[in-house]
């Protein structure tokens, strides 16, 4: 396989991954307070009002689909490359896209977080 | 609340790790041994925290922002890095504990900032001019008195 390929899933998996991240985010922010819910209306609305939108389900197939891209890519390239590589970039992308998309708040803090968690990531497929 | 999608993430993963480490690798040649994996008693359980993870981690985004919740439950790197070194005996290396040490700077930068982006969540919004003009304390107390 080659390098581009590679690089080609394991972009398809931070896309995917970030994309239903972001879904997911978006669908519960829209939810309220699902501890506040559980206790005011017990368990079952909790599961009602997470799986009555269409938003975090569309999050959960981008989901399945960053994880079966995850396993094409790792059969076409080493565990430590694309572990550590989908990982961190997932960080980095989700960042981008919760402030692009999402407008999140994004101060300096915010920004070292989400560097210093990829890298370390990165590094602990060493 | 981010404590417990933490332990689970890290105590799923690990539990999991240990139950496959029985079957070896798994080929498209022995498939049907990921059928069987689920059977065993740690990938059981490593799956029942999975799900307690991502049931903690949905209500975590439900009151806190993506950005505040992903490198804050990362936390669950650093505990599966020392569950593998004490629990599995994994050879850690000087990389890893590097790794380990930015991640903690991370989560350390995220922690001292605000959970939320004022206005993002359902909770959090004015839902009418009284709303708007009131503080959310008299609100409180108003509610407790009706």
């Amino acid at each position: 396989m080659t390098h581009l390929a590679l690089w080609g899933g394991i972009a398809a998996v931070v896309v995917a991954s970030t994309v239903g991240d972001v879904l997911q985010s978006q669908a519960m922010k829209e939810t309220g307070d699902l501890g506040l819910v559980r206790r005011s209306e017990g368990l079952g609305a909790v599961i009602r009002r997470v799986v009555a939108s269409a938003r975090f389900m569309l999050g959960l197939g981008f989901m399945a689909i960053g994880f079966f891209s995850l396993l094409v890519a790792l059969s076409w390239g080493d565990v430590s490359i694309v572990g550590p590589a989908s990982a961190s970039l997932t960080f980095i992308a989700n960042a981008l896209a919760a402030r692009i998309y999402l407008k999140e708040r994004m101060d300096r803090r915010r920004w070292l977080a989400a560097l210093c968690v990829a890298g370390g990531v990165a590094l602990l497929a060493h | 609340m981010l404590l417990a999608v933490v332990v689970f993430a890290a105590c799923g993963d690990v539990s999991l790790a240990r139950g496959m480490r029985v079957f070896g690798a798994v080929t498209l040649a022995n498939l049907p041994h990921l059928f069987a994996a689920l059977m065993n008693p740690w990938v059981g359980l490593g799956i029942l925290m999975l799900l307690g993870f991502f049931a903690g981690y949905l209500s975590a985004l439900s009151w806190a922002d993506l950005t505040y919740v992903l490198p804050a439950t990362s936390v669950s790197y650093i505990l599966m890095v020392l569950l593998a070194k004490f629990f599995l005996h994994e050879h850690v290396t000087v990389w890893r504990w590097l790794g380990v040490a930015l991640i903690v700077a991370g989560v350390g930068f995220v922690a001292t900032g605000p959970e939320a982006t004022p206005g993002a969540h359902r909770q959090n919004r004015p839902q009418s001019e009284f709303e708007l003009l009131t503080p959310r304390t008299e609100i409180a107390n108003a509610g407790g008195e009706a």
